[in-house]
């Protein structure tokens, strides 16, 4: 097939997705992983499970098998982030407002404020301190996992508004990253970050009000796939079962309010088996009736293993699943999450270690999220951001990577609604919906930028150092080792050897036919450092290998 | 001759007031009654076609002395071409060209080839990659710049490109290179002011026209997907393709020749209404060190095969181009890093030299011989090398002048200094100049310019963190003017230059994700 037609069926196929795909058929489970443990394997678990694969974290896991590399991800070590800092001046607040006890650089999140200038100073804060502990996570899962659950339990910074429940929520989900389902299903329904986006303060008993009940069920637990399902007098009656949750702006916390309480008692559909849920009174109310809900929501428990398995699924490995994949992955992972009783890591552990995580054809399949795309490129690269001498000259730097995110439509904090990321869940597009026409070029821009211009803010500038870059390969001086390996870095998918030459051809050796010519431009570098018109000619060189690299539709896999 | 008395000389008869339907016009000053008379549009505008002569070009074997043959062939016998067989050129008895070069022979003699002799610069450098560079940024030998002489001058006609374009008045890629990746030639002060293309109808980036096919698995899948997205939103595609598309039928062009190729593609965009002013070709293979030409032959071998596909290729270009009708609108120039040295190796071979002339073409050119033939010794050493009668930067700074009808300002902006002016193209070229109209929004500009001490620089921001930083022709900051978060607005800054010597300053300014870079000009 010329390459012509072989696209046009390419297109064809991205059409049919929804159709049963003659690419995938996958025949491996969940049988533990004994294979090689290469670079290429290290690479992919790191790429799926954190932002980006370090050329250190690449050396430092290499030495562990997989199985020890996937335990060491999944029990994190590093204490959690110390909270957001104020980096914001307060020229419009009024003067009684408590936020001026607040000093530059401390903390502003154990702080009441009633200023709406203050409170998106401090959003603002949130997303730039948020984008910086991704730059700076550690070894481990901890971030993606934040991540997965933001989009889960997805709500937008900007409707809440109060932007200590915004980061009491966000704590909510990275403390809970790795452990219980259902304790973090039960947090969330009275944390005071949901209440006000989903209405739940709203919900009283003479105002019975459905946003979070329909939610709780159809997006954080039972998913809408699993028909037959709940019914929408289920949705109601779930509703007045959570009436009487309100929230104190000044303590930071919600509480129950038993007066708003409807104290009828609640009988669901044949779907739940007629459940009823006596109405009970009294300050304690709220917490019975919430847990006898969530007691009979996740006794649904094949549905809300399977829907929670499949959302991991399709952030960690690919959004298609098969009938074998169903069967031999989906289905096991979802019997261990109920076994486990909830606990996500065993299952995650699970899925990690197995052959069929390892499958060649789970390999560079998913379209990089933007944050994946921003966050990776600053990590793999290696590029230094201002230390936290200056706080406020860091936040600026996360500040505009993450900018930068938002323009590719991953906008952290607030995604576009309570669904989360269409990438994840949107048929039949899934992860290409990333890519159109207005966010790919964005994707070139913020690479080029990186790669060629930096950005610089209060004289501090962020910016690849391609030199720096290229001395982490074990052989820089030799074209080929160094183009091989750049290229086994940065793309999932393998360059041809023909490319790999003419690439080395064009860019390092500026079209001439010998190797010597980069070895000796190389040598010349390091043999004298400080040579500005040597350390030009190679700067160049891989400058717009890499850029070109990154310019490559094949950039975009992970 | 002195730089500044050549100047003088030469200027007058860039300004003499020529003769056009009985009216008498003064080139170099546009006025509405000369558009009026010459009909402008778009098809006037002046298309430059570099072609790029990789690994350093044997250029004593390519443009022969007949005047000292005999020094010549005593200096590299076991490649030198026989007297017989170098092509003469029509009422000149003391040059002739490369036996395979009979193409070029024949432009010569139609009027139509200008040929430069030892072209350079002073203490050339022989790395292809150090003299590469500085043949595209157009630098001093120890010198390091960051752009393009061709990305300057393009920079100072479509100013903030890309911010702001495609728009009404240019909707087109200032420069094209033909092949994967953009020359250094094409860099801007802030952005590259060119797409790399490798077919008229295939726009994103593809090595060489190459690319994988994608595998017939889920990551396949998902690369074709944005295989496809990347194709559909490469800036400028729908424009080229339409362009290309107009084009039906073309001249014969030799096959298995690359130049060729790709000189048949840029003939294709400018026949087809391209407002591209710069398109960059290239054609490997000219580091001959062994076996340039063939042992039993020496008019046969790797270099006869390289100049007959220079040769070639150009005359199909300039037959292709006369048959389109656009023959008027090209000119094309030929260049190498460096030439050859004068005696011959022991490998049937040369090593890396310094001057070389080269050829300027279209049908605006001054046809002949600028230059004389190198002086060659009796006794030619392994360390003799052919001295440069011209500085290469006086041809940018020539064809800038009398091709692109820059002016003044303009000149010194992109060539940081005064270059001697060639007789190279028709004095009669930039009577039909069509002006350069500013297209894109000026977010950065200061007054006055040029000035000596200090200016003021205004700028216009979207709000949020700015920065506008004076930076030096390497690329170096001088100094911040601003760094902070401002409201959306205009605002004025004073640079005061204090000791900072006289020359050419960037401006950037740099806007939350966007970018633009003017140019300034300190005077004493």
């Amino acid at each position: 097939m010329d390459r012509r037609s072989f696209l046009n069926a390419g297109q064809q196929s991205v059409e049919q997705t929804s159709s049963p795909s003659i690419m995938r058929s996958m025949a491996s489970g969940l049988q533990p992983y004994n294979g090689a443990w290469t670079k290429s394997e290290v690479i992919h678990l790191l790429k799926r499970t954190m932002f980006g694969a370090s050329q250190k974290d690449i050396t430092y896991f290499l030495s562990k098998g997989a199985s020890a590399a996937v335990d060491e991800l999944l029990n994190p070590v590093a204490p959690m982030p110390a909270p957001p800092l104020k980096n914001y001046t307060n020229t419009t607040t009024p003067a009684t407002d408590a936020d001026f006890s607040v000093a530059a650089g401390q903390t502003w999140v154990d702080t009441y404020t009633a200023d709406g200038t203050v409170q998106s100073n401090r959003r603002t804060s949130f997303r730039s301190w948020w984008m910086g502990v991704m730059l700076n996570q550690d070894r481990s899962i901890r971030e993606k996992m934040t991540l997965f659950w933001h989009n889960h339990f997805a709500t937008e910074a900007n409707d809440i508004g109060t932007a200590r429940y915004v980061y009491k929520h966000h704590k909510l989900l990275r403390d809970n990253c790795l452990g219980n389902v259902k304790t973090l299903v039960r947090a969330m329904s009275i944390d005071p970050a949901m209440l006000t986006y989903l209405n739940g303060q709203l919900n009283t008993r003479t105002a019975p009000d459905e946003n979070y009940a329909r939610e709780l069920q159809e997006l954080f637990t039972l998913g809408k796939e699993n028909d037959p399902n709940y019914t929408e007098d289920d949705v109601k009656t779930a509703a007045r079962v959570l009436t009487g949750w309100r929230n104190d702006a000044n303590k930071n916390a919600s509480y129950f309010d038993a007066t708003r309480h409807d104290t009828t008692d609640k009988v669901f559909s044949s779907f739940y088996g007629n459940r009823v849920i006596k109405g009970k009174t009294g300050a304690a109310a709220g917490d019975a009736e919430l847990d006898e809900l969530l007691d009979m929501i996740f006794s649904k428990s094949v549905e809300v293993s399977r829907y929670i398995v499949t959302r991991l699924y399709r952030w960690f490995v690919y959004y298609e699943i098969d009938a074998y994949t169903k069967a031999n992955v989906i289905d096991p992972l979802a019997a261990k999450l109920r076994s486990g009783n909830w606990e996500v890591k065993p299952v995650l552990s699970m899925l990690l270690k197995s052959e069929h995580f390892h499958d060649a054809l789970n390999q560079g399949c998913q379209i990089k999220s933007p944050v994946d795309m921003i966050v990776g490129l600053c990590r793999e690269f290696d590029v230094i951001f201002p230390d936290a001498t200056d706080h406020a000259v860091q936040y600026v730097h996360w500040n505009y990577v993450r900018n930068w995110g938002a323009l590719m439509q991953q906008n952290i904090g607030d995604p576009p609604d309570v669904s989360g990321w269409k990438a994840y869940y949107q048929l039949p597009g899934f992860y290409g919906i990333w890519i159109n026409s207005d966010t790919y070029p964005k994707r070139n821009q913020f690479s080029d930028t990186m790669a060629v211009s930096g950005y610089t803010a209060s004289s501090k500038k962020i910016i690849i150092d391609h030199i720096a870059y290229a001395k982490t390969f074990t052989n820089p001086g030799d074209p080929n080792v160094l183009i091989s390996d750049i290229a086994d870095h940065m793309l999932q998918l393998p360059l041809s050897p023909t490319i790999r030459n003419q690439l080395k051809r064009d860019i390092l050796l500026s079209g001439q036919d010998q190797d010597y010519y980069w070895t000796n431009a190389w040598n010349a570098h390091i043999a004298n450092v400080a040579d500005q018109t040597a350390l030009r000619i190679v700067q160049k060189r891989l400058q717009d290998l890499i850029k070109y690299l990154m310019n490559l539709p094949e950039y975009q896999l992970a | 001759m002195k730089r500044r008395n050549f100047i003088s000389q030469i200027l007058p008869a860039a300004v003499l007031p020529s003769l056009i339907n009985g009216y008498s016009v003064r080139a170099m000053s546009p006025s509405p009654l000369l558009d009026a008379m010459m009909n402008l549009a778009a098809e006037t505008d002046h298309v430059l076609v570099m072609i790029q002569m990789n690994g350093g070009n044997d250029g004593l074997n390519m443009v022969i002395p007949r005047d000292n043959y005999a020094l010549y062939q005593n200096a590299r016998s076991n490649i030198a071409i026989p007297e017989s067989r170098i092509l003469k050129l029509a009422g000149n008895d003391r040059t002739g060209l490369h036996p395979s070069m009979t193409g070029l022979q024949s432009l010569y003699n139609e009027g139509k080839l200008s040929i430069i002799q030892a072209v350079g610069y002073p203490t050339p450098n022989f790395s292809h990659f150090r003299a590469t560079d500085i043949w595209m940024t157009a630098s001093d030998s120890r010198q390091i710049l960051n752009s393009g002489w061709a990305g300057r001058y393009l920079d100072e006609s479509f100013p903030n490109y890309p911010t702001g374009y495609p728009n009404a008045t240019m909707g087109d890629p200032p420069a094209i290179q033909i092949g994967s990746i953009t020359s250094l030639t094409l860099q801007g002060p802030g952005a590259s002011m060119g797409m790399s293309i490798t077919s008229a109808t295939s726009f994103y980036n593809l090595v060489n026209g190459m690319q994988d096919p994608a595998p017939n698995t889920p990551a396949g899948k998902e690369l074709t997907h944005v295989r496809t997205v990347a194709r559909q939103t490469t800036q400028f595609s729908t424009t080229i393709k339409a362009a290309a598309e107009k084009v039906t039928q073309q001249g014969t062009y030799p096959t298995g020749n690359a130049l060729a190729d790709q000189l048949k593609i840029v003939a294709r965009l400018v026949k087809g209404g391209l407002k591209t002013r710069v398109y960059m070709v290239t054609i490997g293979g000219f580091d001959t060190h062994s076996v340039q030409v063939s042992a039993t032959d020496t008019t046969t071998g790797n270099h006869a095969n390289l100049m007959k596909n220079v040769s070639d290729a150009i005359k199909s270009f300039m037959d292709d181009l006369k048959g389109l009708g656009v023959q008027d609108r090209v000119l094309g120039m030929t260049f190498s890093e460096f030439g050859r040295r004068i005696k011959s190796n022991s490998s049937v071979g040369t090593d890396h030299g310094a001057a070389a002339p080269l050829f300027i073409f279209g049908s605006n050119v001054q046809p002949g011989v600028v230059g004389k033939n190198p002086d060659i010794p009796g006794n030619a050493s392994v360390n003799d090398n052919i001295p440069h009668q011209y500085d290469y930067r006086s041809i940018y700074a020539s064809l800038l002048q009398h091709w692109f009808c820059a002016d003044n300002a303009t000149l010194q902006a992109v060539m940081l200094k005064n270059f001697q002016q060639l007789p190279v193209v028709k004095n009669t070229a930039c009577s039909n100049i069509n002006p350069n109209i500013l297209a894109g929004e000026r977010l950065i500009s200061n007054y006055p310019n040029p000035f000596t001490a200090s200016t003021s620089v205004t700028f216009k921001t979207n709000g949020g963190h700015t920065l506008v930083q004076v930076m030096d022709t390497l690329g170096r900051v001088v100094t911040n003017l601003t760094d902070r978060d401002y409201a959306p607005g205009s605002y004025t800054l004073h640079f005061d230059s204090g000791n900072m010597p006289a020359g050419i300053y960037y401006l950037r300014l740099q806007n939350e994700t966007m970018q633009q870079v003017k140019s300034m000009l300190k005077v004493r």
